[in-house]
């Protein structure tokens, strides 16, 4: 509960609607797209994924921040989001894993948020209302300044978050393997004396579990900044292409597309998230927006070719359109929820392209699958 | 994949009696799978000894059988109606248990019966603890060092092997972890492992290392034919390992996890619901964690539906039982639709924005001998749960929903501060009750607050995880304030830290009415929340509603007229399933006559929770504040109070002071049959006779009005149900220490003293009153004498040895008091009978104990007949004019907890101490009666050694029936005294030793098992000591102990009919259509 050491901040949204809370992370004024995640557990992951770029976060699980914060347990080295609210923080952390408070982890950040905002509420307008943007500010300022601050915040759409959150250079992840996925029990048949494949993999804004999950597969993977062209790619001679997570519009990244129509045309790809929909827009399909995304996990998806179901970890605020999706590709998996595409494959060509994130991180582990059948993929081409 | 249409007919087994351990959510689990079965075409057929479950309500099943659960039991019914199939794993333990013999015996084999949902090999590997513990390394899971043993050699081999104290000791196969134990030395040890392997059906017991300080958690899961395995919640204790999680504290979901954490545990919880092979259905697997290297231990997993999944259940909002039915019959779970969102899939994993809290009720003070430090034996008989947006609006919301007079954490004037006499904090006290578990350590958590000590102190004295504690020390920060400043903290601070407008009361010295003014005026409601699976993803359509005090309301109003019913709040000994049953037929009454429903109740255990019951479902505490706001909120018609027990009534004045309309029996007809002086000036006026009798509200007029209407008399304190603190006095120095120990008498809590009528016929008797007439229900006639509490003792419709003059006068005196009281729905009656005068006991208008069980036995489900009375319908309408009488027996038998609190003495007097009840039928009185204790357990002996004990008022009448006993051809057995009398008249017995005269005594017999029936009544209130370790013996080696002399009457006629011919078996359905 709030007391007296925690000053007010307040939450505006575009279309008026005020939450007042008090602040709990660093202090300043913030704008962004508000959305929400489901997630019980796991909020530093989502604080650390870069495909928030560019937006706010609102928790509906209402205490956040009681087993704190540590190092492992980042998905990349900052915090993405704009802001973030929950309903209430825990003044104690209590796991024996954590080495910070949240407040000073968000503080050390530089990220506003704020505490005290009944989630439910925002949540339920944001579903009927669709996401939109916002301003959180502690500062002092008026309802109406707020307010206008929040219309005023440029759309997501309009941004290059992709080229904020990339690599600059290219590098190799973990060369050494020494890296474990933690926690995560990775089955995979190929043995550690075999030559490993190299793996390029695109930079989107790409969580680091990953590139931890794609090395524990036994690939090496040389990192590369989202740009970077297909030509560049071919040079380095790579087994595979890899095309990650990252923010915003996937519709605006039509240089990327290019580069992905020519890589898969060349090699075995596998995409996750945007990777997903820009391979996707690379062979003619095109995207929509949903109205208030799917971010959480417990979001069943069935994979159509087995008909088994798991439990995913999602954060997509765009979705493939069905209806106009190119011939040369088939449907792998689907959301049963809203019945939306969630997965993707080439009728003819090695391409793996899921829209959920089976690295989890936060979420559960039920498609980690998908690693060791990307390998195959490419151990089969090689063969 | 679909159903599977090759199945027909499904046999259905439930738990039978509610006992500590497996209590009331089992007839919520088999209600669910009896409808999803029914509704997907297929015949069910359902076994379960307990009449007061809604499940044996001749509507859920095709063919309702109210039989004793015994594997013989078991196979008659199969041979009589020839279910293809049998699904085990919705009857808690005692389904499980008694499939898993029906398979060892071949009889499914043999009868082509097979196994659905889970088969018995992965039912072997879940519940053997060394095939168990085997599994779980072989898939590369930690388990505790332990090991099994079979002996107390092998005990002590595994023990020295492990190599440190405290040891834990978990018995086989046993309910509710019955036997176990933690031994802190080597004495300990060798008791309490020989308690479980006389316990263990398989004469087995695990001795493990101990967890001591560990945190424990636990997973529901769910698994489908497809493989697809999903959690439906998580859970995490409160209290640490070494306290039975039926005993524990618990919230959901777990709260100090971070992902990575909790992703490990659930994919070892699949691992284990796949290693064992279970098929399809729910499963609950239990964690403990190291608090500082995060070292995760497999505890155990039940392969079976459970206490857990039906909170797991009412926590999320996801029907674990009735998906886990579906998935039996073949059903994937994405073939399935997620019954609250009606458009979203079965298969996914709920995510709730609430905090839910469980508490779990105790009830030592009826056994006062036991003890009550909290280990791995269950000893809680009821629990609570409450959802709030934080934990701390969740733990206070269940503390006063306990109803144990606490209106939350503390500050509502019911604290009792460890001080010192120089009134300092007796920190002693504090640090005791901290490091040792007992009932009200979440107090003593907030007492040791006030004192001083800080989070990292309690947490190293008492293992609870620093993250509830300082949620408890923000609550106790947050009353300080307020205390010291009332006028400057705002009241919605206070309410949204979980405080009542009761402890706000209290805090600010005003009155509850007064808080509640204040919070009106300033515009603070609750607002009601919608319990969803989805966070708000998408649109529920499901009315269930917790509250908050947060910016928007959910509830969707309509414009039908409402009536709330009242539910009984925790199960608790005296007031438990039976008047769920009556909430949850009040609620399908009203329905039926056009009302929308409104439940308001906090026991996550009941059928009245499920949110298909009623039209709205409130999980909320039943006190003033919360059941005003719903009334207020949703502008309700009125409120049914009289089937929740003693929980509604005793709110039903104070909620029609402030407006409320009670509909029915009104409140000062309530208050006319409780209060001593108007009913006798009524009994007075009606010509009707009672026990002399006087309200006493000091000692010294107690005494005086004791030696005025002379000894024996019966003490009770007014207002309570289930006899809590009745006595049968006999001398004066008794009736003081009564008064100066068992009862706090004043003017406001006076005690009741009745003359006690020695040897006199106990009758009770249901009805049916609408204000013009009355119907008798049933008239029941114990099997025990008058001053045995009627919730203890065994009855029977119809009567058996009442002259139709006493009948007469009963039905007369029965019309005339529910006329008189106006009585407009069911009144309960007790009688004592005597030389053939009538006296009248006590009267309650309200539903009774007894109400499901009379349904049953006349095939008239009288509590809806009462809640339609209660809008205005006439018995007349309802076509209910004349009382029915079967032609066939049907016996009630009360189900005793003894075996959970060693130490305690098994006589029976009038404080209530059953937890559960079992019906027996037949058309034979003395094959019902045999029925009835096969069902209670143990069963009646055919043969073999007799035990004889009893007091000297007893001999006379002793001889007759030993004779009995030996023409049914038992051997006999006694000590000297009544040796000596049997031997007089001509009986030969065998002499045995008082345990104080040296071997051979009975107390060697009994522990060789070659004793198998015993019948010893007590000598007195402070009864000879040998007496109750005999008792007491006998209870642990299950023996049959008789304590009552008319008890082992009718137990002789049992046995001589049992011995008459083979027993058959009967559905209710058959015999009601013989009515």
């Amino acid at each position: 509960m709030p007391s007296l050491i925690h000053p007010p901040a307040l939450l505006a949204l575009e279309d008026g609607r005020l939450f007042r809370g008090f602040s709990f992370g660093a202090m300043g004024t913030c704008q962004g797209e508000i959305c929400f995640n489901t997630s019980m557990s796991g909020y530093q992951e989502v604080l650390t994924d870069p495909s928030y770029r560019g937006q706010m976060v609102a928790m509906t699980y209402p205490l956040v921040g009681n087993y704190g914060t540590n190092q492992d347990d980042c998905e990349s080295g900052e915090i993405h989001l704009r802001g973030f609210i929950i309903e209430e923080t825990s003044d104690i952390s209590s796991n024996w894993r954590s080495e910070l408070r949240l407040q000073e982890y968000l503080q050390r950040h530089h990220v506003v948020a704020i505490s005290g905002v009944d989630t439910r509420s925002l949540t339920k307008h944001l579903r009927i209302s669709g996401v939109m943007r916002a301003c959180l500010t502690t500062e002092l300022m008026s309802d109406q300044e707020a307010v206008a601050l929040a219309k005023a915040t440029p759309f997501l759409e309009e941004s290059d978050l992709v080229k904020e959150v990339s690599t600059k250079e290219i590098y190799e992840w973990d060369p050494a393997g020494n890296e474990k996925a933690p926690w995560g029990e990775v089955n995979t048949s190929f043995s550690k004396k075999e030559q490993e494949p190299i793996i390029v993999a695109y930079d989107f804004g790409v969580k680091k579990n990953i590139l931890r999950l794609l090395r524990s597969h036994g690939m090496r993977v040389m990192v590369v900044p989202a740009l970077t062209s297909a030509q560049d790619v071919l040079a380095m001679n790579p087994d595979g292409i890899f095309f990650s997570n990252g923010p915003g519009d996937p519709a605006k990244l039509s240089s990327i597309h290019q580069n992905a129509r020519l890589l898969a045309d060349h090699k075995p790809v596998f995409g996750i998230c945007l990777g997903l929909q820009i391979l996707g827009h690379a062979f003619g399909a095109s995207t929509f927006k949903l109205k208030f995304g799917h971010r959480g996990a417990n979001q069943p998806v069935q994979d159509l070719r087995t008909g088994k179901v798991m439990i995913t970890s999602q954060n997509h605020g765009y979705a493939i359109d069905e209806e106009c999706l190119p011939l040369s590709l088939e449907v792998t998996h689907r959301h049963l929820n809203d019945r939306t595409v969630a997965g993707l494959a080439h009728r003819e060509k090695p391409l793996l392209a899921v829209q959920f994130h089976p690295e989890a991180s936060p979420g559960p582990h039920d498609s980690l699958y998908l690693f060791e059948e990307f390998r195959k993929m490419i151990a089969s081409r090689a063969g | 994949m679909p159903k599977d249409l090759t199945l027909k007919k499904i046999l259905l087994i439930g738990a039978g009696p509610i006992v500590i351990g497996q209590g009331c959510e089992f007839d919520y689990s088999g209600v669910q799978a009896c409808k999803a079965l029914k509704e997907e075409g297929y015949q069910v057929v359902l076994v379960n000894s307990n009449p007061a479950t809604i499940m044996t309500d001749p509507e859920f099943a095709d063919r309702t059988y109210i039989e004793p659960i015994t594997p013989e039991v078991v196979e008659k019914i199969i041979i009589r109606e020839q279910p293809d199939s049998l699904l085990p794993t919705l009857g808690g333990q005692t389904a499980l248990n008694v499939s898993m013999e029906l398979v060892r015996r071949g009889i499914l084999k043999k009868h082509g019966v097979r196994l659905i949902g889970a088969n018995a090999e992965a039912i072997e590997r879940g519940e053997d603890r060394t095939v168990f513990k085997n599994l779980m390394l072989e898939i590369g899971l930690e388990v505790a060092n332990s090991g099994a043993a079979h002996s107390m050699e092998e005990v002590i081999t595994i023990a020295e092997k492990i190599g440190s104290y405290p040891l834990i000791i978990r018995p086989a196969f046993t309910l509710g972890g019955a036997g176990g134990g933690i031994a802190r030395n080597r004495e300990e040890l060798e008791l309490i492992a020989q308690h479980g392997l006389d316990l263990s059906p398989t004469s087995e017991v695990l001795i493990e290392e101990s967890l001591l300080g560990w945190k424990e958690f636990e997973m529901e899961v769910i698994r489908d034919c497809a493989d697809n395995c999903i959690v439906i919640c998580s859970i995490e204790n409160i209290d640490p390992m070494g306290i039975h999680t039926g005993d524990s504290m618990t919230v959901a979901p777990i709260q100090t996890l971070t992902d990575k954490e909790y992703q490990r545990m659930r994919n070892a919880s699949f691992a284990v619901i796949r290693a064992v092979g279970v098929e399809t259905g729910g499963s609950n697997i239990q964690f403990a964690l190291h608090p500082q290297t995060g070292r995760m231990l497999v505890i155990e997993m039940n392969p079976r539906v459970s206490r857990s999944s039906a909170l797991a259940s009412k926590a999320t909002g996801y029907p674990i039982a009735k998906i886990a039915a579906k998935l039996a019959v073949g059903y994937r779970l994405d073939e399935l639709t997620n019954d609250i969102t009606k458009t979203t899939t079965a298969c996914f994993e709920p995510t709730i924005d609430y905090c839910v809290v469980k508490i779990p009720r105790f009830t030592f003070e009826k056994f006062p001998l036991a003890d009550a430090t909290l280990t791995t034996q269950m000893k809680s008989v009821g629990e609570v749960m409450a959802l709030g947006r934080t934990f701390k609006q969740a733990l206070q919301k269940a503390l006063r929903s306990l109803e144990t007079g606490r209106f939350g954490l503390g500050a509502d004037g019911k604290d009792t501060e460890p001080r010192l006499s120089d009134g300092t904090w007796d920190f002693a006290t504090i640090e005791k009750n901290l490091r040792v578990p007992c009932a009200e350590r979440i107090f003593m958590i907030r007492y040791a607050f006030l004192a001083g000590l800080s989070v990292d102190d309690i947490h190293q004295l008492s293992f609870i995880d620093p993250w509830f504690l300082h949620n408890i020390l923000e609550i106790v920060q947050e009353e300080e304030e307020y205390r010291a400043k009332p006028d400057q903290i705002p009241l919605l601070r206070a309410k949204k830290m979980g405080f009542s407008d009761h402890q706000i009361a209290y805090l600010s010295n005003r009155s509850e009415d007064e808080v509640r003014a204040q919070r009106k005026a300033e515009g603070i409601y609750p607002t009601y929340r919608l319990v969803d699976t989805c966070a708000a993803e998408f649109e529920a359509s499901t009315p269930y509603f917790y509250s908050t005090y947060g910016e928007e309301d959910e509830v969707k109003s309509s414009s039908k007229k409402k009536i709330m019913i009242l539910g009984g709040g925790p199960n608790r000994i005296g007031q438990g399933i039976e008047f769920d049953y009556c909430c949850v037929h009040a609620c399908f009454a009203l329905q039926e006559e056009g009302y929308e429903t409104i439940m308001v109740n906090s026991n996550p255990e009941t059928v009245s929770t499920d949110y298909d019951t009623s039209d709205q479902l409130f999980f909320e505490p039943l006190t003033l504040e919360d059941v005003l706001n719903i009334y207020e909120r949703e502008q309700c018609h009125g409120v049914v109070v009289q089937f929740g027990g003693q929980t509604p009534l005793n709110l039903a004045a104070a909620l029609q002071q402030r407006g409320v309309t009670i509909i029915g029996t009104q409140p000062k007809s309530i208050e006319m049959a409780e209060n001593r002086k108007h009913f006798s000036r009524m009994l007075e006026k009606l010509g009707l006779k009672q026990t002399v009798g006087a309200t006493a509200i000091n000692e010294s007029e107690a005494v005086k009005i004791a030696s005025e209407i002379g000894y024996p008399v019966l003490v009770r304190p007014s207002f309570v149900l289930g006899g809590r603190a009745m006595e049968i006095i006999h001398t004066e120095t008794d009736l003081r220490r009564y008064i100066q120990t068992a009862s706090a008498i004043s003017p406001d809590s006076p005690i009741l003293i009745d003359r006690f009528l020695e040897d006199a016929t106990e009758v009770d008797v249901d009805c049916l009153a609408d204000g013009h007439q009355c119907v008798i229900g049933g008239i029941m006639e114990h099997i025990e004498e008058a001053g045995i509490h009627s919730g203890d003792s065994a009855c029977v419709i119809p009567t058996f040895s009442l002259s139709p003059t006493v009948l007469t006068k009963i039905r007369n005196a029965t019309s005339l008091m529910a006329l008189e009281l106006h009585v407009r729905g069911l009144m309960n009656v007790q009688f004592a009978v005597k030389e053939e005068e009538v006296y009248i006991l006590e009267v309650n208008p309200r539903a009774s104990r007894t109400t499901p069980f009379v349904s049953k036995a006349i095939g008239v489900p009288l509590a809806k007949l009462a809640a339609k009375i209660m809008t205005g319908r006439t018995l007349s309408s309802l076509g209910f004019t004349q009382e029915i009488i079967p032609q066939h027996f049907c016996i009630k038998e009360a189900v005793m907890p003894f075996i959970k609190f060693p130490g305690t003495d098994i006589i029976l007097g009038p404080e209530m101490r059953s937890t559960g009840e079992v019906m027996g039928l037949d058309v034979d009185l003395g094959r019902a009666y045999a029925k009835a204790q096969m069902a209670a357990h143990p069963p009646l002996p055919l043969g073999g050694n007799l035990f004889v004990s009893v007091k000297d008022a007893d001999k006379k009448a002793i001889v007759p029936l030993v004779r009995e006993f030996i023409d049914l051809g038992f051997s006999v057995y006694a000590t000297r005294g009544t040796a000596r009398t049997l031997q007089e008249s001509g009986i030969e017995v065998l002499q045995l030793n008082r345990l104080s005269e040296g071997h051979p005594n009975v107390l060697d017999m009994i522990q060789k098992n070659n004793v198998h029936l015993i019948i010893n009544t007590p000598s007195g209130k402070l009864p000879w000591r040998d007496e109750v370790v005999i008792r007491s013996a006998a209870v642990a080696h299950r023996i049959v102990t008789i304590t009552v002399l008319r008890t082992a009457i009718a137990s002789a006629a049992a046995i001589r009919s049992m011995l008459a011919g083979d027993l058959e078996v009967r559905s209710i359905q058959e015999y009601h259509q013989s009515l």
